[in-house]
């Protein structure tokens, strides 16, 4: 199997790899040393950077992989993209279907303000150059979920191009390296979703779901600057802490409300890049950075074996842990693109651009927006380091995991223990016990107000830190504590930890 | 003119319209309308019959002093469809909906508060246009095949109805408008009432024609030639059409009515079924121009549900009476001067621009270079923008779905293959060929630069002082259906649309108006185009021109016995043009 040897690579690496003796198939490029910043202006495919492995053997041969996302994110907004219907997840089939969305004819599309903004925003937050004039196209294709035969999208004028996701990592020993990375933005694209299709094999036939028919998109394309499955799932992550920060997506990927296509492809380092493959519909982050690896690690050993790798589409199969080819894909399809005739251009305007007297609902100021943008994900990083002299790291885990940095905020306020402290309760003590329940943080029967009670105990030397310890080793294997636990009312947990204390203490004696 | 004042202020005095409606009855008529007049128990009551040879306006102004009522005019109109039926200008006829409606409009009128000049007013509806509860086929399978019933009312028809108008039915067209000649629908073809008039009746007597006189009508023009043929025959005042590239002119000019393609953006598209959503309007078929300006005022403005709507608030469309055009100028297009053009059209433009210049108006030719290339570039990005529209109708969620259910793309494939004509699937394929990747920079970027060019050249004629154009707005006057069935649709389609397209392509209002009849005794008409949003100002022209041709009212007394003393205008002059 491909993808447990490919997990072994480390981020940011260009894969080397040795098909020769059919054992040491892959090799570990040199740590960093891969931010190779190469590029060809606006051209979509950038020189992947890539690292040569060290003395190569004779016949071994090195291979570069290059990954490119195109990142569709539901865009967080009452009503769909170009009609009133509303958006909600898992509502009765058909319920949230307005006659546009089901495609009657004569019915026309009319932009969401919202969504608008939401893409504004999310350009914005990634650096983007904001259009201040975009114009929408039809992307046709007859697909049943697809109710008008096209799709709304802006192929030609999208509304923010040329941006930037710096995303990083924790490598090296101990992973306490922090190593930033830069993936280009191409583009960021309105666009409407499609229906869902549910497939009833059984009676062969497929239902059609036309909730989210219409709703809106935002399309992110990344360019190829990524060469890994890990690079790319970091780069997701990153994503969707800023669409979350920002609002404009809950980009909840189980809800598929964020999902990812992967473009790869692979080729020999200082050769032209290699025929790519699209995965499709990459649902979590987990099957992302497997489905890329596996697929790296197939086309490689396709072109090893004298083979040729297909323009295709596939997806992944998260129960083989394979892509496979998608049937009904097959063919090169012809989009027919055409502008959309029924919605004029876009226009956007800035403090300097604003028209004199402009009714206030009827234009879109992007410098407004500026304004409104909240606090990134990196520079609330960046301030937990400055402020608390915490791990870049440690800063990492605290916003990755969703409500932890809320948490440790709630305790940190409420406790007048040494942020270090703190931050090694919450991160280790707080997640390690979370994560082996099997628990969210939002689901922690520890509420922020007993941890912050605890560790002020603790600072006070009422109790001493093993102890305290030892105290929640006890809470994690006790299934009575923990039933406990759960209980809301903060008190009882602190004196059932006081009662445990004195337990232990005697115990101790 | 041949206006008798003395009869003509009678007429003001009876239903106060202060500037002879546009639609000029001649003295002979106005003799016949009043003798008609039976004062009833209540007094001054008009007898029906009286009224449907009428404008929109005069009716109007009946309804408001009681003379009739909504229900007996509604009435009156359905005993006339059903009298036309053979016309096949209706393809659904709404008389439950109507006589309420009606029914309605009658209790508003006994309490005083009618909604405007439209309540009580009988109308008809192009078949392509939604209307919420009655049926729309488009006169293809398509939608006909399961009855499609829209859920909704097109924002046209919408406003029609709250101003109190009455939606007789839905008229007959080509299979989704593609067509010119209105015989290319799945209902089969609209004939023209002027085949049946006295005025073409007589002429075709005398030169003895020993055909087959059943078999020799002639077609309406298209593709809103329902619409047309169902204000013509007396059967409403007032009807939709849709205008892409001259359907509602071309058989406004066929059927000797005004026809009027409002500025594109004024008037929203929504619940328009469709053509080409770029040059697509609906349009206005009336007997008047006045009348034409009442139905604008109502339609015209901002719809938040069509994003190609002008925000600007829109002022009611009142027409003021032109009586100097000397300050007007009048551009010639050079180009409009085809060889195709018949003599007889050709010599009513040129008595047209005779007449403007002997009023004192500036008569100036002037050049739109780009015109020989509209017809082409037109039917590439007509085809295109078809090919788009026409993916919805995959038999999943509406209309016709075939029996087969091996595959979606089977079902897909034969739906569409049973569903649409010729016609249809024909540009269909030609449009998905301009559209494909390979071809798209040739074909469809080239037409759009073309279409720019084309729009330019308008705009360059009307900076340079123009005000209207005054052109043809067909070849010919209508010619029977034997004759236009030897050409097939494209090319039918293409010339008959030569006048009118590029107006589509640049968004410019205009308005076909009638001017006299042919030597065989068939209307003809000319066409006005004006400056972007300059429609008022369109009409004001066309008003005056309209008032001094006075085009003859048709004579339909042999088709309708029954209505006879409406339609008997035995003195009229056929052509009564200002000597």
């Amino acid at each position: 199997m491909a993808a447990p040897m490919l997990r072994l690579c480390c981020p940011g690496r260009r894969w080397a790899l040795a098909c020769i003796d059919g054992c040491s198939r892959h090799r570990r490029g040199a740590p960093n040393g891969c931010t190779s910043s190469r590029r060809r202006g606006q051209s979509s495919v950038a020189q992947q950077p890539f690292i040569t492995a060290q003395k190569p053997r004779k016949g071994e041969h090195e291979w570069a992989a290059v990954v490119g996302l195109e990142i569709h994110a539901q865009i967080s907004s009452k009503s769909k993209l170009f009609s009133g219907s509303q958006v909600h997840f898992a509502a009765p089939p058909n319920s949230l279907v307005s006659f546009f969305d089901a495609s009657l004819p004569g019915t026309l599309p009319v932009l969401n303000r919202r969504c608008v903004e939401a893409a504004v925003m999310t350009g914005l937050a990634l650096n983007c150059r904001i259009n201040k004039k975009s114009l929408f196209d039809r992307k046709h294709y007859f697909y049943a979920d697809l109710p008008a035969g096209y799709q709304i999208t802006q192929q030609r004028l999208p509304i923010a191009v040329n941006g930037s996701l710096v995303y990083s990592f924790c490598a090296g020993k101990n992973r306490s390296q922090v190593i930033n990375k830069t993936a280009r933005v191409k583009q960021i694209q309105l666009e409407q979703d499609s229906g869902k299709s549910l497939h009833d094999d059984l009676r062969s036939q497929t239902l059609i779901d036309l909730n989210r028919a219409g709703v809106g998109l935002l399309e992110v394309v990344l360019e190829p600057d990524m060469s890994c499955g890990e690079e790319a799932a970091t780069a997701v992550r990153e994503l969707q802490l800023i669409l979350q920060a920002l609002g404009t997506s809950q980009a909840n990927m189980a809800e598929g409300q964020l999902r990812v296509d992967a473009n790869i492809s692979v080729h020999h380092p200082g050769e032209p890049l290699g025929v790519r493959t699209e995965v499709k519909n990459l649902n979590s982050a987990r099957f992302l950075a497997k489905a890329i690896d596996y697929e790296i690690q197939r086309q490689i050993n396709e072109l090893e074996n004298g083979g040729e790798i297909l323009n295709e589409t596939r997806s992944f199969d998260s129960k083989l842990g394979c892509t496979i080819p998608m049937r009904d894909k097959e063919g090169k399809q012809d989009y027919r693109f055409m502008p959309e005739p029924n919605l004029p251009p876009l226009l956007l305007y800035d403090t300097e651009s604003l028209p004199a007297g402009a009714d206030p609902q009827q234009v879109i100021d992007i410098d407004r927006i500026r304004e409104q943008l909240p606090e990134l994900p990196s520079v609330t990083r960046e301030k937990l380091v400055q402020q608390y002299g915490m791990l870049p790291e440690h800063s990492f885990t605290l916003l990755n995991e969703v409500g932890l940095l809320e948490f440790f905020q709630n305790v940190m306020k409420e406790t007048r223990a040494e942020p270090k402290k703190v931050t090694s309760w919450v991160l280790n003590t707080l997640l390690g016990f979370l994560k082996q329940q099997n628990l969210a943080v939002s689901e922690s029967p520890v509420t922020p107000s007993a941890l912050a009670e605890l560790l002020n105990l603790l600072d006070r030397k009422a109790i001493s830190s093993s102890a305290a310890k030892q105290t929640d080793c006890i809470l994690h294997s006790h299934q009575q504590c923990v039933k406990l636990l759960v209980s809301p009312h903060p008190r009882r947990l602190l004196l059932l930890s006081v009662f445990l204390i004195a337990d232990i203490l005697v115990g101790v004696k | 003119m041949q206006f008798d004042q003395s009869k003509c202020s009678v007429l003001k005095g009876f239903v106060t319209i202060k500037d002879g409606c546009a639609h000029v009855v001649p003295a002979a008529a106005v003799d016949l309308y009043f003798c008609s007049v039976s004062p009833g128990p209540c007094g001054g009551r008009l007898s029906t019959r009286t009224m449907l040879g009428r404008t929109l306006r005069e009716v109007s102004a009946a309804l408001k002093q009681g003379h009739i009522t909504p229900t007996e005019l509604c009435q009156k109109c359905l005993s006339i469809i059903k009298k036309t039926k053979f016309l096949n200008a209706y393809i659904t006829v709404s008389e439950e909906v109507a006589l309420k409606q009606a029914e309605e409009s009658e209790k508003r009128y006994k309490k005083g508060h009618s909604l405007g000049d439209l309540d009580g007013i009988p109308i008809a509806v192009k078949d392509n246009f939604s209307t919420s509860g009655i049926e729309t086929t488009c006169a293809s399978n398509m939608l006909r095949g399961k009855g499609y019933v829209p859920p909704y009312n097109a924002t046209v028809v919408q406003k029609l109805l709250d101003q109190g108008a009455l939606l007789m039915g839905k008229t007959n067209l080509d299979e989704f408008a593609m067509g010119s000649g209105s015989t290319d629908g799945v209902f089969g073809p609209v004939k023209n009432p002027w085949s049946y008039s006295k005025q073409y009746r007589e002429k075709r007597k005398q030169k003895s024609h020993c055909e087959n006189e059943d078999s020799n009508w002639l077609i309406t023009g298209g593709s809103s030639g329902g619409s047309a043929a169902a204000v013509s025959a007396f059967t409403c005042f007032a009807a939709l059409g849709s205008d892409t590239g001259g359907s509602t002119r071309n058989p406004a000019a066929h059927c000797g009515l005004v026809g009027l393609k409002p500025s594109y953006g004024l008037v929203s598209r929504h619940g328009l079924i469709p053509l080409v959503n770029s040059m697509d309007v609906p349009g206005i078929l009336t007997r008047c121009v006045d009348d034409a300006a009442i139905v604008l005022g109502v339609l015209a403005g901002h719809d938040p549900k069509d994003s190609t709507t002008i925000q600007d608030p829109v002022k009611p469309f009142v027409l003021p009476s032109l009586t100097d055009v000397s300050k007007l100028c009048i551009g010639i297009p050079k180009e409009y001067l085809t060889p195709e053009l018949s003599s007889e059209v050709r010599s009513l433009w040129s008595k047209a621009a005779n007449l403007f210049e002997s009023e004192g108006a500036k008569v100036i030719e002037v050049s739109l270079p780009h015109t020989s290339y509209s017809i082409v570039c037109y039917h590439v990005l007509c085809t295109s923008e078809v090919a788009s529209n026409m993916a919805r109708f995959d038999g999943l969620e509406y209309g016709h779905r075939c029996d087969i259910d091996v595959s979606t793309e089977a079902m897909y494939a034969a739906t569409r293959r049973e569903g649409f004509n010729d016609v249809v699937r024909g540009r269909i394929l030609s449009g998905n060929f301009f559209l494909l990747k390979e071809n798209y920079e040739n074909y469809f970027v080239k037409a759009q630069k073309v279409r720019r060019l084309i729009a330019n050249d308008f705009v360059t004629v009307f900076n340079s002082g123009v005000d209207v154009l005054l052109t043809p707005t067909t070849l010919s006057e209508a010619v029977p259906y034997t004759e236009f069935i030897k050409e097939d649709n494209r090319t039918r389609s293409a010339q008959d649309d030569i006048f009118t397209q590029a107006a589509n392509m640049a968004g410019l209002p205009a308005v076909s108006v009638p001017m006299a009849l042919s030597n065989q005794g068939l209307p003809i008409g000319l066409q006005f185009i004006g400056r972007a949003f300059c429609d008022q100002e369109l009409l004001t022209i066309a008003k005056w021109f309209e008032k001094q041709v006075q085009f003859p009212v048709i004579q339909l007394q042999e088709l309708m016995d029954d209505c006879s003393s409406v339609f008997e205008n035995e003195k009229l002059a056929s052509v009564s043009l200002k000597q």
